[in-house]
């Protein structure tokens, strides 16, 4: 199946937008991503035309809106042109980082979010890479003192041996937004893609969860399950 | 006298543009080399081509308006030019287009135009004046266009006194630290250089008072 939701990625280089779709789609593979790099004769720059016919191309395939992130000011240029010529409500660009807005943005689609969301996880993601994980799990260890009656609690350890690296922490944070639940890994929001690679967990690295809300026990059992499993890898 | 321009004027505007930008390719170049990534005057050069090429195109439809000509250039540019440029030039050419959407322009309809290209530049790359950007030499064309007109003055008159204006603005962004492109990661390294782009503007308003007052003199 396609998500409504899709992204065109428009870089001054085609290459950088390639391997940036590359990237992203390995975590979300079912949203629409293209790329729209270069100029097209093969150059370094953007094309209006291009970026115009990849947005139209989406549109006219179904997507319900289109999200567009650029990286160096002049394809923010170009996309914002093409959005304002386009003149439609479903196309939208974001001002957020190429390579890990891209992530955030497509793992953001693939779980069903609409442009807002889709946008707004570009614009974050930022903070969800940065060297230490989130200012919500700082801390951490203690994190879980703020108890409600109604948590779930589970610690497992990782046995895979490249542990949270992008495609389990695209699985697992799948996994963690399926469920009507908050669930948090290692204090960090499991949700998010992001923030679970952030951790650099690796084989053998105890993963506490915790989870709140109506269905917070299938949440943790199915996650404890995809661990156990080593997320189908050895 | 002619107190008013047309499609004729307009059209000599686009080739007399491709012209000035062939000549001035280097210059744009070595400015943008010193300030940016080297690239305006060879994408300016092979954007303007572009548009001479769909002018003459025997399958493109013969301008009937003066907007009809600057949606060729703003939607050719969009396409070919590859830099920020593209984007901001094209814009420029494409509000220009919406408020030139008659066979002629006069005195006041320049400074219309000029207004609503200033309008997209600034729309587009949301730059002010003092940037050391193109609105560095446009906003001051816009304005010293509209005073002629008040003053009773020609569309000729106008055109002159903008590209008086956008030189001197042009002339402006040398001792300036750029706060918008690329130029403002330099810092004060970017001091002592001329902005290529306010540089490219007045060129093209130059050639656009060139292409008004070539026409009177041939009347």
């Amino acid at each position: 199946m396609n998500t409504a939701t899709a992204l065109v990625l428009v870089s001054h280089s085609a290459q950088l937008a390639a391997g940036t779709v590359e990237v992203a789609q390995q975590m979300a593979p079912d949203v629409a991503l293209r790329a729209a790099g270069g100029t097209e004769d093969g150059r370094i720059g953007t094309s209006y035309d291009l970026v115009e016919r990849v947005v139209t191309d989406l549109l006219d395939g179904g997507a319900t809106a289109v999200v567009i992130l650029t990286d160096l000011g002049s394809a923010a240029l170009t996309a914002e042109s093409v959005v304002d010529i386009l003149d439609d409500d479903r196309v939208v660009v974001v001002d957020a980082p190429f390579v890990e807005g891209a992530v955030a943005a497509a793992v953001a689609a693939q779980s069903g979010a609409d442009a807002a969301a889709t946008g707004a996880a570009a614009r974050t993601a930022v903070g969800a890479f940065g060297a230490s994980a989130p200012d919500d799990a700082t801390t951490a260890d203690g994190g879980v003192a703020a108890e409600s009656a109604d948590a779930v609690e589970r610690s497992v350890v990782l046995r895979n041996r490249l542990g949270l690296h992008a495609r389990p922490a695209a699985t697992l944070a799948r996994k963690a937004a399926d469920f009507d639940a908050e669930v948090t890994l290692n204090g960090v929001d499991a949700a998010s893609v992001l923030a679970l690679m952030g951790l650099g967990l690796t084989g053998g690295a105890e993963v506490r969860l915790r989870a709140t809300g109506p269905q917070a026990t299938q949440a943790v059992e199915a996650i404890v399950a995809d661990v156990e499993a080593g997320f189908g890898e050895e | 006298m002619a107190d008013v321009i047309g499609v004729a004027w307009a059209t000599q505007w686009v080739r007399a543009s491709a012209a000035a930008v062939g000549e001035h390719r280097m210059e744009l170049i070595d400015l943008d080399r010193a300030i940016g990534d080297g690239d305006h005057g060879e994408n300016l050069d092979r954007g303007f081509k572009a548009v001479l090429v769909k002018l003459d195109n025997p399958d493109t439809a013969p301008p009937e308006t003066v907007g009809d000509v600057f949606k060729l250039v703003a939607t050719t540019l969009m396409s070919t030019v590859g830099g920020a440029a593209g984007p901001l030039y094209g814009t420029a050419y494409l509000r220009a287009a919406k408020a030139a959407d008659g066979a002629t322009v006069d005195a006041a309809g320049v400074a219309d135009l000029l207004d609503a290209a200033v309008g997209g530049i600034v729309a587009r790359g949301k730059a002010e004046v003092g940037d050391k950007t193109m609105v560095d030499a446009w906003t001051p064309a816009a304005a010293a266009a509209r005073e002629v007109a008040d003053g009773g003055g020609t569309a000729t008159q106008a055109l002159r006194a903008a590209a008086t204006a956008a030189r001197t603005g042009a002339e402006s962004t040398d001792p300036l630290v750029a706060r918008k492109g690329r130029a403002s990661y330099l810092g004060e390294r970017a001091i002592g250089h001329r902005d290529p782009g306010a540089q490219s503007s007045a060129l093209l308003l130059e050639v656009a008072a060139d292409a008004a007052e070539s026409a009177e003199s041939a009347q």
